[in-house]
């Protein structure tokens, strides 16, 4: 999934002298204050960290309050969802006008009935509200269902995304993935089809010519090979 | 599922509409939608329709509540900016107002609106958090049945719309906590909004989201406790004059005080009578009950031994650091009460390690004994075994320290050490009988005892002498220490060398589980709570023909104690010696007996009163000397 990065951060924490008696536990409740928060300067939401202290021996800040200084040496895990990101979550409900998504357990995401693609149309089966693509029959959104979708826009002080499905390769993840690997599949057995071709017209094929770019799939898609 | 219009004047009488659902929220989309090409006339009876909410018809509470059912199916098409005055009355709509099916629709609108849009979320949680509490009009109505029902109705609601807003934006109850924070009713507001909105949070600490807010929200509930125990002042519970019943009656009596025509028999008659009508006690005493009756909960539920922790850090944080918190501390000691072993014992350990750490400063570790030989005294759960465990670690500290500092007398330099020698004399004037008949228990506490009190360091000369005196007193009766010329004994209530060691805060004289004078509290308290006249000394046996100690457990005395010497507890102890009709030449005698040779009577006394019956004290009470304070 995009938007998840790992930054190696040096960091240089200020404490207060009454934590003094016990520093690591204060470097852990002072990030621990940051998690689940969008950070400017990590320019993404913290979700995890590693710590380090550098250097034992601190700088005491001169003023009324004499803080003390610590260098430490972090690795975070970072979320930094922008625009037109794809992101995957689970749908957790689901009704007409919209439908609501949990990415990470944390963050979430909205998706308004004008954002998800016409392919798609509302339906009610055995009382169970769900999406179905009505060109592909197995292409169904519902609760529970995991999705990836595009990032209309983050709401950084509440984490809350707009998304939205429109584009093709937004939908149902196990769908899509399941296409992704039957095409792929076609497209190896397309090429060996070629191959065959050649050889029987006796025609070499230098294998350094023959390139594999993931545009093949793209290539694949404009030879309209539905795998149902 | 059809509709049917409400019928305007304008139109027929046989003219009705049916709508669908769907429908109905595409007349509404394009209301709003109309504001943006500068059509208002829709959107303005949208919010003709929010605004309109008493004395509603049978038909306007349907138009309302399908309005706001539509509006929750539109929420996409609300804007922030366009629609800020619909907004606005949604918002302020109180559900107290409604009736269920108009509740569940507002509910249903909120929750849509929250989910809806990050920048909706801290609105709609403030507007559901508004609803804690009931419009002033109703405030009177609660403990009708009509309004127990209308209470009923909307907090379930409420609480069930946090659980769904959480379920789809998971980062809601950190939003939700800062907001009820925030929220609180400062002391100042109506006692009834106070009660209901602490009663929400315990709410919230025990729902579904609990694991969430739960923690914080305690620890802002104790710190309310303790906001309001310092406002009332330590002046509004003392006694006027001072020489009247300082040894008198405790609590448990009141009840038959004020069936009688005394005016004033008794500190605490006296002392709770100052705080009636005081409404920041009633408001303590139904804060504390609601709290009380919380922990019951959590008990019942297993989950006391959780939530104890969070009271614990907040006891530490809050309480321990509050200046002679009077009623807060309760909580702890209920909550302890309700399971003895576990949290009864934490408690205790908990304040014994904060005694004993050199780290911490010297008033803390003060209080923190103090805490602990007060709850040790008083707390009828404890199992001996816990009690004797709890002062031989006590006993060794001091011992260890006498060891450490070869040292004369000076309560300055050793208050931590002081206030540890008359927490344990204290700990044993109310449990000296359970130690005196368990041979290895005198020979670990005891022994090690008398040296600490023999020390240079003169433990006996330096803490509180009422303490001091009704130590020895029964030491001697129960033929503890070897009788020695060394022991001095003053004869004061209180003596300058306590005051040293007490220092400005005066914890010489703080005994934080002493009775509990909120009436309401008392009655969950008094069960379980140790009271002095249960007690029976090791002298008494010197004085009681009758007695018939077959060597029972402590709380088995304590109700034999009772029962067989209530009348002359109330009859003799209660009163001064003039009216007991005490031959004055046989109680001369009777001191005159034990190696310590008291002082000139005249000094033996408090305020004025002497020659009373050397009992301990029931309550001590700080000195109000101006530099004590």
């Amino acid at each position: 999934m995009e938007g998840l990065s790992v930054a190696d951060a040096n960091l240089v924490m200020y404490l207060h002298p009454s934590k003094s008696r016990n520093v690591s536990q204060s470097i852990l409740r002072e990030l621990g204050y940051l998690l689940f928060k969008f950070n400017e300067t990590f320019d993404g939401v913290l979700l995890a960290y590693d710590v380090n202290i550098l250097d034992k021996q601190a700088k005491i800040l001169s003023g009324v309050h004499p803080y003390f200084g610590l260098r430490l040496k972090a690795n975070l895990l970072l979320f930094s969802p922008i625009p037109d990101m794809l992101l995957e979550g689970k749908l957790v409900m689901l009704s007409q006008e919209s439908i609501h998504v949990i990415i990470l357990g944390f963050s979430s995401v909205i998706i308004t009935a004008e954002n998800i693609r016409g392919e798609f149309k509302y339906r009610t089966k055995d009382n169970e509200e769900l999406f179905a693509s009505k060109s592909h029959k197995r292409h169904v959104i519902k609760v529970g269902t995991m999705i990836r979708f595009l990032v209309k826009s983050f709401d950084e002080e509440i984490l809350h995304i707009i998304g939205s499905l429109i584009s093709a390769h937004t939908g149902s993840i196990s769908w899509l993935d399941r296409r992704l690997e039957v095409t792929q599949e076609a497209l190896v057995g397309w090429i060996d089809v070629w191959r065959k071709i050649q050889n029987l017209i006796g025609l070499s094929i230098n294998s350094k010519s023959f390139i594999w770019q993931p545009f093949c799939i793209s290539t694949c898609e404009s030879f309209n090979v539905n795998v149902v | 599922m059809g509709l049917e219009l409400p019928k305007y004047p304008e139109m027929e009488e046989d003219q009705v509409f049916n709508f669908t659902d769907s429908e109905i929220v595409s007349h509404v989309k394009q209301a709003l939608a109309s504001v943006l090409s500068g059509d208002n006339n829709s959107y303005n009876q949208l919010v003709g329709v929010m605004h309109h909410s008493k004395h509603l018809a049978p038909d306007e509470v349907a138009l309302l509540e399908t309005t706001l059912k539509a509006l929750a199916g539109a929420v996409s098409s609300i804007d922030i900016t366009h629609h800020d005055s619909l907004l606005s009355a949604i918002f302020c709509m109180s559900m107290w107002n409604y009736g269920p099916h108009v509740a569940d629709a507002l509910a249903e609108l909120i929750v849509s609106l929250a989910i809806s849009n990050g920048k909706y979320l801290d609105l709609c949680l403030g507007m559901l958090v508004s609803n804690f509490t009931p419009p002033p009009y109703f405030l009177d109505k609660l403990k009708m049945p009509h309004g127990l029902e209308r209470k009923g109705q909307v907090l379930s609601r409420v609480h069930a719309a946090f659980k769904k807003i959480a379920d789809y934006v998971p980062l809601a109850p950190l939003r939700l906590l800062t907001i009820v924070l925030q929220g609180m009713p400062t002391i100042y507001h109506k006692d009834r909004a106070i009660v209901i909105y602490v009663e929400n949070m315990l709410k919230l600490e025990s729902g579904e989201i609990g694991e969430l807010v739960g923690s914080t929200i305690l620890m802002a509930v104790v710190d309310r406790l303790i906001e309001l125990d310092v406002e009332i002042g330590w002046d509004a519970i003392l006694q006027d004059d001072f020489s009247k019943g300082i040894f008198e009656m405790e609590l448990e009596d009141v009840d038959d005080i004020e069936e009688s025509a005394e005016p004033d028999v008794g500190e605490f008659r006296l002392s709770r009578k100052s705080l009636a009508g005081n409404s920041i006690a009633e408001l303590l005493d139904n804060l504390l009950v609601l709290t009380f009756e919380h922990l019951e909960s959590c008990e019942r539920e297993g989950r006391l031994a959780k939530v104890f922790e969070t009271l614990l850090q907040s006891f530490r944080v809050t309480v321990l650091s509050a200046y002679k918190s009077k009623f807060a501390q309760f909580v702890m000691f209920y909550a302890c009460a309700l399971d003895p072993e576990n949290c009864g014992m934490r408690f205790a350990t908990m304040l014994a390690d904060l005694f004993v750490q050199d780290s911490q400063p010297q008033p803390t570790r003060m209080s923190a004994v103090s805490y602990l030989a007060s709850y040790l005294s008083r707390a009828k759960f404890l199992a001996a075994s816990s009690i004797s465990s709890m002062l031989k670690g006590l006993v060794d500290w001091c011992l260890e320290y006498c060891e450490a500092h070869d040292a004369d007398i000076n309560p300055n330099a050793h208050r931590v050490f002081y206030s540890g020698c008359q927490a344990i004399m204290y700990v044993l004037c109310f449990r000296m009988k359970v130690f005196v008949d368990v041979p290895r228990l005198k020979s670990e506490l005891l022994i090690p005892l008398e040296q600490v009190l023999k020390h240079k360091l003169n433990p006996l000369k330096v803490c509180l002498p009422s303490v001091v005196e009704e130590f020895l007193r029964q030491a001697k009766a129960a033929s503890l220490f070897t009788v020695c010329k060394t022991f001095i004994f003053d004869g004061l209530l209180e003596s300058e060398l306590s005051r040293a060691f007490g220092g400005l805060e005066r914890l010489d004289t703080f005994f934080p589980f002493d009775p509990c004078l909120l009436k309401k509290c008392d009655s969950f308290i008094r069960p379980m709570f140790v009271f002095w006249s249960m007690v029976k000394p090791a002298y008494d046996d010197a004085f009681d023909d009758d007695d018939d100690d077959d060597g029972s457990s402590d709380d088995d005395l304590v109700q034999d104690f009772v029962n067989e010497n209530e009348d002359i507890m109330n009859d003799e102890f209660g009163k001064s010696f003039d009216e007991q009709g005490v031959d004055m030449d046989e109680f001369d005698y009777a001191l005159k007996k034990m190696s310590i040779t008291p002082k000139a009577t005249s000094n033996y006394k408090f305020g004025g009163r002497f020659q009373e019956p050397a009992r301990m004290p029931s309550r001590i009470r700080p000195s109000t000397s101006p530099e004590s304070l």
